[in-house]
């Protein structure tokens, strides 16, 4: 029960720190002081104040877009587990669960975008669907070989199951199902090298350029969606990891709450240190990740 | 004498079926044009209301009913028979069925098109009855001479337009395919004859056979059922026939004519007591490439008609799939394969049986406001037409395999089935997780597409800004489906009760495995959770954003001045990027005319996307066996007094052989 509370707490307050850890590891990389670690959660409370400017051309879908988003990436929070413990809801097949709410939230973003008839905001949304089409597998490559190595088939116990000791038996094939989803991790929530959340030009953005006409309370939903989305994937890849549990259950949250910020710290190193690809070379990393993938379940079935 | 019939749940099926049968006829006769219609209407409502109930009842009993019928045809005895096969592949029939005849009443009126509409109501009418038929009768004659009315019935309402070149053709490439899938079946039934002596289909599980014969027999059905199921490549005629129908025809051919296939094949191996492992692989495989393929193509498509026809063949992929994939279980000993497996292709039956008619009406309703197909040439649609778009979404959301609705309940199943497989020694079956996850990928991108293009922005042509809402006959019907898709989604064990007396017919196997592999409550639970949260943050930002000022303007052109609707991004360039990866399976043809001299005149440019299979395979190998085939043209003379004569001497010929 406890569990429960604390991971319902995490859930819903730390990730915008996650977007602030970014923004100050890539501001000291450029040798600026940058903003501070909690701007994001300013921006959204200055958001929810601000008034909302809504285009002509578009209906309820564009209002319900960031609703239907946020609550499909809320449920799928409640299914990942966080650090060394279970999530609140676990069945077999989650995973399955967790996968298509995030498609479904997906739908709804893309279909908000089309609402507003800007040909920029189609172009984000074409970009979105396209690059999750090739994202998507390797998520589910990466699952099925959690099910061979777990015999799981639901996220707390196949997650769960990944401990030192499985490192030592199958380091190589963990190894490359983290790089796997490493992409993905970057992919889906559209950092660099797939998409640049802070660049000023319309036409080379994907994510960011969906969610143009978005104002006030819709936009802080949709700032508060994606990065609660970069906090489950984040944590779907910390959970394998650092597979060290301390023994202690607060210890392991502390634990857990720091791998998290440290997996910050190395999204904002690779954002500093990378450009962004050119538009046509992101399918072919997409597709190699799921190569690598694929690799992994190779390993473990050999 | 008529209470005992209405006692009796199958003599009500078979009175439904009649019933459905004649629904036109009144039409053909009737001097006053609407009239007609209406009655065609009303009467197949009562059909279903007659059939649905006796078929729930009979299924969930387990009860069963024979007819024989005494006729002089030398084909043996003349059975028909109602097993849970029969009656869950009757359910479809009897859902859409009365959908599309009320559906019609708006969208293809008796007073806009007097000469067509007698005829199409009775066409569809006998189609529907025509399909009850295959799915009950018992006998390879029978069961063909059904078959073939309902090719012929399913022709005649194709080429409703017939004044167009486009149906016109695709009118006939139907009918050849058809035939060819017929030639197929009568290879089927005539081999069935050889080994079990009779044209009575043979008790379930009956049939022992030396391999030979019995690849023979799954080939020929493979064949013949799977061109009339669309599984790739015998799916050359069906992308342009459910195209070129009217609407409410396109929702009967895809959301039941199609599963006639599937039945036919799950009725001819439930004749085998034991598959060898390689049908279910062949299938399996065959089943997820015509998923990819079929919906890969579909993303390209900018003709609305097109691209629901295209994913009816990635539907109908995913249900083949299931099926291999429960007879993989079957021959390998797994039960929990064998139950996931053919649970999640019958689930996917009723599924696509509601999301398909849906998005057809959907389609239907938006080509009967703006007067074309054209994703390009549409747009903005969901502000003049809010119920059409609003069960358009549902039907979209449906169809993609997104939770809450039904889509996701049965793909659950089959990705627990490939998800199960991962632990066993060989996991090769559990490769089709990724590849239906890329499968419902690009399905997003291809319903986003549809419903952006054709609902969202602002029109594209002054028929779009025009558009009106349907009338509500065209809206009851699509409310009820969409509102079943979300039963289906929340509560799936519903609609898993109606399969599950389908099983012992045809995997054994999967009836030892007493409890469900998974928990339907979840699904409730999940469905519901999700909704509630979506409702309430609905409402939350409705309320904090009304007490903040809101300002209305138009969309944001990032500093452009003058924006027009030509500007947004089409269909067409939607898809162009995934387009660019699927570059093997559909091409863009791009025409243009060549500007020339200083002042050119104005020029046109269009560009058509064409299936690489279809222009580089089929349809060259089609033109070679043209020069093969032209001899035999010196036959035809188009004079009966020959084809008579031709019909002699065949006769003459065969005694002479006989004897």
């Amino acid at each position: 029960m406890i569990d429960s509370l604390f991971h319902m707490a995490l859930v819903l307050a730390m990730p915008p720190l996650l977007l602030g850890v970014i923004g100050k590891t890539k501001a000291a990389f450029a040798g600026r002081v940058g903003a501070p670690f909690l701007q994001p959660y300013y921006d959204l409370s200055r958001l929810m104040r601000k008034g909302v400017v809504l285009s002509e051309t578009t209906t309820w879908l564009f209002r319900a877009g960031p609703a239907v988003t946020l609550a499909a990436t809320l449920f799928a929070s409640l299914l990942v587990p966080l650090g060394r413990h279970a999530a609140p809801i676990s069945f077999d097949g989650d995973l399955i669960l967790f996968a298509y709410l995030f498609a479904l939230g997906r739908f709804f973003t893309t279909v908000a975008a089309l609402d507003t008839g800007s040909a920029f905001e189609g172009m984000g949304a074409a970009r979105e669907v396209t690059f999750s089409c090739l994202a998507e597998p390797t998520l589910f490559f990466a699952l099925i070989t959690l099910t061979r190595l777990s015999g799981a088939m639901s996220l707390t116990p196949m997650l769960l199951h990944v401990t030192p000791s499985l490192w030592v038996g199958a380091g190589a094939s963990l190894l490359l199902m983290l790089c796997g989803l490493f992409v993905v991790l970057l992919a889906e929530n559209c950092r660099i090298p797939f998409d640049d959340p802070n660049t000023h030009l319309e036409l080379t953005m994907i994510h960011e350029v969906m969610v143009l006409d978005h104002s006030g309370p819709y936009f802080g939903c949709i700032l508060y969606g994606a990065a609660l989305k970069l906090y489950l994937l984040g944590a779907l890849f910390t959970n394998i990891a650092v597979p060290f549990s301390a023994g202690n259950s607060y210890l392991d949250w502390g634990i857990f709450a720091l791998a998290m910020l440290a997996l910050a710290v190395a999204i904002g190193v690779v954002e500093s240190v990378m450009a962004r690809l050119r538009l046509i070379r992101v399918p072919q990393l997409l597709i190699a990740a799921m190569i690598l993938t694929a690799f992994s379940l190779v390993l473990v079935v050999r | 004498m008529l209470f005992e019939i209405l006692r009796d749940p199958a003599a009500l099926v078979i009175a439904a079926l009649v019933v459905a049968a004649l629904s036109g006829v009144p039409g053909l006769l009737l001097r006053r044009a609407p009239l007609g219609q209406r009655l065609a209407a009303c009467l197949a409502v009562a059909a279903s209301l007659l059939a649905l109930p006796a078929l729930t009842r009979m299924l969930l009993a387990g009860e069963r009913a024979r007819y024989l019928i005494d006729w002089s045809l030398p084909f043996g005895v003349c059975e028909i028979a109602l097993d849970p096969l029969s009656l869950f592949f009757l359910l479809p029939i009897f859902l859409v069925f009365p959908a599309g005849a009320v559906y019609a009443c708006g969208y293809w009126p008796a007073a806009r098109h007097r000469a067509s509409e007698p005829s199409v109501t009775f066409f569809y009418g006998l189609l529907c009855a025509a399909m009850g038929l295959v799915v009950v009768a018992r006998n390879g004659a029978l069961f063909l001479v059904a078959w073939e009315v309902m090719a012929l019935a399913g022709y005649f309402l194709l080429v409703t337009e017939h004044e167009h070149d486009e149906v016109r053709s695709a009118g006939t490439v139907y009918l050849i395919a058809s035939h060819v899938g017929a030639a197929a079946l009568i290879l089927l039934f005539s081999q069935l004859r050889i080994v079990s002596g009779g044209f009575l289909f043979p008790a379930t599980g009956s049939l022992h056979l030396a391999a030979a014969s019995s690849t023979l027999i799954f080939l020929a059905a493979l064949t013949g059922f799977g061109s009339k199921a669309g599984l790739m490549p015998l799916h050359i005629w069906l992308p342009s026939a459910h195209a070129n129908a009217p609407s409410h025809v396109s929702a009967l051919l895809s959301g039941v004519m199609l599963k006639m296939g599937i039945y036919g094949l799950l009725r001819v191996l439930s004749f085998f007591p034991e598959r060898p492992l390689w049908w279910g692989a062949l299938l399996a495989a065959a089943g997820l490439a015509s998923a990819l393929m079929g919906i890969g193509i579909a993303s390209a498509q900018k003709d609305i008609k097109r691209l629901l026809a295209y994913s009816s063949i990635e539907n109908l992929g995913i249900i083949a799939a299931g099926i291999g994939v429960a007879l993989v279980g079957e021959s390998t000993g797994n039960p929990r394969l064998a139950y996931l497996g053919l649970a999640g292709a019958l689930f996917h039956v009723l599924n696509h049986s509601l999301f398909k008619p849906l998005l057809f009406f959907g389609a239907g309703s938006v080509m009967h406001a703006t007067g074309s197909r054209e994703l390009d040439r549409m747009g903005g649609l969901a502000s003049r037409m809010p119920w059409s778009a609003l069960f358009s979404l549902a039907g979209a959301v449906a169809i993609c395999g997104l939770p809450p609705f039904n889509g996701f309940a049965s793909e659950f199943l089959l990705y627990l089935g490939f998800f199960g497989e991962a632990r066993a020694a060989e996991p090769y079956v559990a490769l089709g997780a990724p590849l239906l996850a890329l499968v419902g990928g690009v399905a997003l991108l291809s319903f986003v597409k549809l419903l952006g293009s054709a609902f969202l922005g602002a029109p594209r042509s002054s028929q779009a800004g025009a558009a009106h809402e349907s009338p509500p006959s065209m809206l009851a019907p699509m409310a009820l489906l969409a509102g079943l898709c979300l039963v289906g989604g929340l509560f799936p064990r519903l609609f898993l009760a109606l399969a599950a007396p389908v099983f012992p017919t045809l995997a054994p196997l999967s009836l030892r495995f007493t409890e469900l592999p998974f928990r339907p409550p979840w699904f409730t639970l999940a469905g519901c959770g999700v909704l509630a949260l979506a409702a309430a943050l609905f409402w939350y930002l409705r309320r904090r954003s009304a007490a903040l000022p809101v300002v209305s303007g138009p969309t944001w052109g990032c500093g452009y001045l003058r924006p027009t609707p030509r500007m947004q991004y089409t269909a067409s360039s939607f898809g162009a990027m995934f387009g660019s990866l699927a570059a093997p399976l559909i091409r863009t043809r791009i025409k243009k005319s060549a500007l020339t001299g200083v002042a050119p005149e104005a020029g046109r440019l269009s560009y058509q996307p064409e299936e690489t299979l279809l222009y580089r395979v089929i349809l060259p190998a089609f033109s070679v066996a043209g020069i093969g085939f032209s001899f035999l043209r010196r036959l035809q003379q188009g004079q009966v007094q020959f084809y008579i004569l031709y019909i002699f001497a065949t006769l003459l010929l065969l005694m002479l052989w006989v004897r």
